[in-house]
């Protein structure tokens, strides 16, 4: 068996198993999980508003916080949205998902998701430099932030070093960018990436509740 | 055949050549034509036709294992005016079950003979794979085991030319479940210098590039696979003609459709090109008329080990190589049961802290 033919075999296999068990028990441990009971009185009748006011609300930054806060936003949209195209608009990342759901929808020409694939790289290393050089921030990162976003770079790279021919053989570099992806399987349930999940249900949970409590947000 | 006396008197291929009505300008096309194939300086040509022409005509033993014949189907079936017959005037073919007059002892004694009068000089081509299990009982040819044969007969070659898949990696007689235990020539012989010259079948020219090769400047550089580098040095999608498709994202969902027709890239239909080292895009076939992509049809990847068992030809690369998703609802069933245990065990916690 060669490197290629495990990574496309049982690693590939195992690695979704511990994806799909580990998500269903975050997912399910999450919503089971018994809040304390609120015996304030509710400001209003509805929460839903607040809900979804706090999903989209939260997408921009506070005015007083605009300007500090500007720069690594920005790259945290690139390299989002940049992700975004790399995993679900790259031809055969899209026959890849194909294979396992059955769903496909068209491509984006390959020198597009390459110009993606490098703005998501140069993104995430300037993130990372301010993270080291800020002080603040340097104090609080632990080793799941640093751990994620390693785990997050490397399908990224060496999917690029693959198409570009680096490294080594195409065959070798495919393996190892297939490898790099099922430890990001693997990652994913049990860190910080799986608020890919759970960003949006959270901000709309806290949104409710701030809604309950006629906090105006 | 030649005696061992007669081996020494041999005359030249140069003079072997110029009786046999082969004109200079011909021969020098032909060493300039392989020379090219094989990316070699343009200085090589000239160079592989003095070398050719002062060479003796060099003894092959040629062995078929079990295989097919496609192999030889292909040396041999190819247009005028043609490489194959030139280099069939370069070398002695002592022995080839197919080609030879000779049968049954004649031939035997043919092959014990070219044997003793070049040993340690003479080239050995092997096509097939070499069954091993049970002693190699499923294969023999004069009641002598596949097995044996390959090991008398490597013993005192210059050199090994394992042709097509089979004989490279073990091929189809290897694929799952190898019922007679189908190994490569490189499983059994250590000790000589082997080239691997896989498909299925191998190209006519880069079989006889290869052997101008040997018999001009020695073994040609190789890759990882024993492959010369020269025809197998790059993927078939890195010269994939359909490759600025792949580019686009431009592809044929099926052989019939719209894509297929306009000859877009054949990833999605499970071209495995990118993974694929052969010169097929470049030399092509049949007198460098098409190849498989060209025809409309992805490469299978027959150049490569244990191509027949990396699932169906026609699932893309992205696609995993695993059954179903069987594995996947029950991992999704058991995370859900582990979430509810992990809720409950919580609550437990959180009631212990409450009361």
């Amino acid at each position: 068996m060669t490197l290629l033919d495990f990574a496309r075999g049982p690693a590939l296999e195992w690695s979704l198993i511990i994806l799909v068990a580990g998500t269903f028990l975050r997912i399910v441990g999450t919503l089971l999980l018994r809040g304390k009971k609120d015996l304030s009185k509710p400001k209003v009748k509805s929460t839903a508003g607040g809900a979804i006011r706090t999903v989209f609300n939260r997408m921009w930054p506070r005015p007083h916080f605009a300007q500090q806060i500007s720069f690594p936003l920005m790259m945290a949209y690139i390299m989002h949205i940049g992700l975004f195209v790399v995993v679900f608009l790259y031809g055969p990342h899209i026959m890849f998902i194909k294979d396992l759901t059955g769903l496909s929808w068209g491509a984006l020409p390959s020198s597009l998701i390459y110009f993606s694939g490098a703005a998501i790289v140069a993104t995430m290393i300037a993130l990372m430099i301010r993270r080291l050089t800020n002080p603040v921030l340097r104090m609080i990162s632990t080793f799941g932030d640093y751990s994620s976003w390693l785990v997050t770079l490397l399908p990224v790279v060496t999917g690029m070093m693959a198409v570009s021919h680096l490294g080594a053989r195409y065959e070798t570099m495919l393996a190892l960018h297939l490898l790099s992806v099922e430890l990001l399987f693997i990652w994913f349930p049990f860190s910080k990436l799986v608020h890919a999940i759970f960003t949006i249900p959270s901000r709309a949970h806290l949104g409710a509740t701030f809604e309950r409590r006629g906090v105006k947000i | 055949m030649m005696t061992e006396e007669q081996v020494e008197k041999a005359e030249t291929l140069g003079k072997s050549l110029i009786s046999n009505g082969v004109s200079r300008r011909t021969f020098l096309k032909f060493c300039s034509t392989v020379a090219s194939a094989m990316a070699l300086p343009p200085a090589a040509a000239q160079a592989m036709a003095e070398k050719l022409s002062q060479a003796t005509r060099q003894s092959v033993i040629w062995l078929s294992f079990q295989e097919c014949t496609g192999c030889t189907e292909s040396i041999t079936r190819s247009h005028k005016p043609t490489l194959e017959s030139l280099i069939f005037d370069f070398i002695s073919l002592d022995y080839h079950h197919t080609l030879q007059a000779a049968s049954g002892e004649a031939a035997e004694h043919a092959r014990e003979e070219a044997q003793k009068a070049h040993k340690g000089k003479y080239i050995l081509i092997v096509d097939g794979a070499i069954p091993v299990k049970d002693d190699g009982v499923y294969s023999t040819i004069a009641g002598i085991t596949n097995l044996q044969m390959l090991k008398d007969v490597a013993k005192d070659a210059m050199a090994i030319v394992s042709v097509g898949t089979c004989a490279a990696f073990g091929g189809l007689p290897k694929a799952s479940p190898n019922p007679t235990g189908a190994v490569a020539v490189s499983d059994i012989i250590k000790d000589k210098p082997i080239i691997n010259i896989p498909g299925c079948p191998p190209i006519p020219v880069v079989m006889t590039g290869v052997l101008a090769h040997v018999l001009t400047f020695g073994i040609p550089e190789l890759d990882i696979h024993g492959r010369p580098m020269a025809f197998f040095g790059e993927s078939i999608h890195d010269r994939c003609y359909r490759r600025p498709f792949y580019d686009k994202g431009q592809f044929a969902k099926a052989f019939d459709d719209e894509g297929a027709r306009k000859g877009w890239c054949l990833y999605e239909v499970g071209c495995k090109g990118p993974v694929t080292y052969n010169a097929c895009a470049t030399v092509k076939w049949n007198n460098g008329t098409s190849f498989p992509i060209q025809s409309g049809h992805g490469c299978i990847g027959c150049s490569e080990p244990d191509f027949w068992d990396k699932g169906s030809f026609y699932k893309a690369l992205p696609q995993g190589q695993w059954g179903s998703a069987e594995g996947i609802a029950a991992a999704a069933a058991a995370g859900a049961a582990l979430g509810i245990g992990a809720a409950a065990l919580a609550k437990v916690h959180q009631n212990k802290g409450e009361g």
